[in-house]
C-alpha cells in the first residue's frame, strides 16, 4: 500500500489516519499538502482525512474541494485509483463531485459524538472484503454536518446500484430511526461511486484499529485495503 | 459595481435551521410567522464596470463554489 493522506488547513484527523495506515501495512502514507498538484509516483490509495477544512466556512468541504490538489485526485480516481474520504473527507469529496449527495446539518442539529453502529452491506468492495456482509461494526462518529441527503433519483440508484456500503443500525443491525441518529436519508453512513473505486462515510474507522484503545472494528477496512492493493501490485 | 448573490436553499430539502429559527420566532412571541428558510447572502464588488461581463461572472461564481446546486438555488442581483 502506497497511500497519500492529503492535507488541509483546518483538518485534524490526518495524523490518526496515518496511524491506522502504517498499522496494517507497515508503510508510513505520505502527507500530501492541497497546494500540491500532483500525487506521489506510485501513490495507490488516496485518502482525505476528516476535521474541519478551512473552519467549515460557506459549506463543509466546500472550499477543499476546489483545493490545486483536487484536480490529481479527480485524475487518479478517473483512471480507478482508491479513494477514501471520511466524513470531512466524505463532504469534499461530494463537493468535489467524485460521489453524488450533499452532508447536511444533522436532523436533531447537534454535533454528535459518540460510537455508533454500522452494518456492513456488501464485502465485495475494496473497501469492506475485511468484513462479511451484514457484519455490524462499532466505530466512533464525530460530526455536525452528517445528515446525508441525495434527490430521489440519485438515492434510488444508489440503493439499485448497492452502492450504499455503510448503514446506521443497531448493535444488532436493525434499522430504526433511533439509531440513525443524523438523520441521513435511508440510514446511508457511506457510500461508492458508480465504479466502485471511490468511498465516503461520515463515521472513523481509523480510531478504532488499536486494543489498547478500545475496539478494533475499524482495523477491517484498513487490512482489507492493504490485502487488496498487496494483490493488485 | 456591487453584487449580491443569495443562495437559498430548494423547496423539499430539509431545513433544521431555518425550523430552530421559527420555533425560536414563535417563542419570542413575534406573531404571524408561517415558516423560516435560512440561506446565505453574498455582498461583492465587481473590479471593472461592464454589467454584462460581471453577471456571467458572477454565475460562474455561483455555479463554481457558492451555491451547492443539488441542494441550493442562486440568485444574481447588480447593484447599479
Amino acid at each position: 500500500m502506497k497511500a497519500a493522506v492529503i492535507v488541509f488547513p483546518g483538518i485534524n484527523r490526518e495524523r490518526d489516519m496515518a496511524r491506522a495506515l502504517k498499522l496494517v501495512s507497515g508503510r508510513e502514507p505520505a502527507m500530501v499538502w492541497h497546494a500540491a498538484t500532483a500525487l506521489p509516483a506510485g501513490t495507490d490509495l488516496v485518502v482525505v482525512p476528516g476535521g474541519f477544512s478551512y473552519g467549515d466556512y460557506l459549506r463543509c468541504g466546500a472550499i477543499a474541494a476546489r483545493a490545486p490538489i483536487m484536480d490529481a485526485v479527480r485524475a487518479f480516481a478517473a483512471t480507478g485509483g482508491l479513494v477514501l474520504g471520511v466524513c470531512n473527507g466524505f463532504q469534499i469529496l461530494c463537493e468535489a463531485g467524485l460521489l453524488p449527495g450533499v452532508l447536511m446539518r444533522n436532523a436533531r442539529l447537534k454535533f454528535i459524538c459518540r460510537d455508533v453502529y454500522l452494518r456492513v452491506e456488501r464485502s465485495d468492495t475494496p473497501f469492506t472484503r475485511g468484513y462479511n456482509a451484514g457484519q455490524v461494526i462499532c466505530v466512533p462518529t464525530a460530526h455536525g454536518e452528517g445528515n446525508y441527503v441525495a434527490d430521489a433519483d440519485t438515492v434510488a440508484r444508489l440503493e439499485g446500484e448497492g452502492r450504499v456500503v455503510f448503514r446506521y443500525t443497531s448493535p444488532e443491525g436493525t434499522c430504526a430511526p433511533e439509531w440513525n441518529f443524523n438523520g441521513a436519508t435511508n440510514a446511508i453512513a457511506g457510500i461508492v461511486n458508480a465504479r466502485g473505486n471511490v468511498l465516503g462515510m461520515m463515521p472513523h474507522p481509523e480510531n478504532h484499529v488499536e486494543a489498547a484503545l478500545g475496539p478494533t472494528d475499524g482495523r477491517g477496512l484498513f487490512q482489507g485495503l492493504e490485502e487488496h492493493l498487496s494483490r493488485a501490485a | 459595481m456591487k453584487a449580491q448573490v443569495t443562495v437559498t436553499l430548494k423547496s423539499g430539502i430539509l431545513d433544521p435551521q431555518g425550523k430552530a429559527i421559527e420555533g425560536a420566532l414563535k417563542s419570542l412571541g413575534v406573531a404571524g410567522i408561517a415558516s423560516v428558510r435560512q440561506g446565505k447572502v453574498f455582498e461583492i464588488e465587481i473590479a471593472d464596470g461592464d454589467r454584462a461581463g460581471a453577471e456571467a461572472k458572477l454565475k460562474e461564481a455561483a455555479e463554481k463554489l457558492l451555491a451547492n446546486t443539488v441542494i441550493e438555488n442562486y440568485r444574481v442581483e447588480i447593484n447599479g
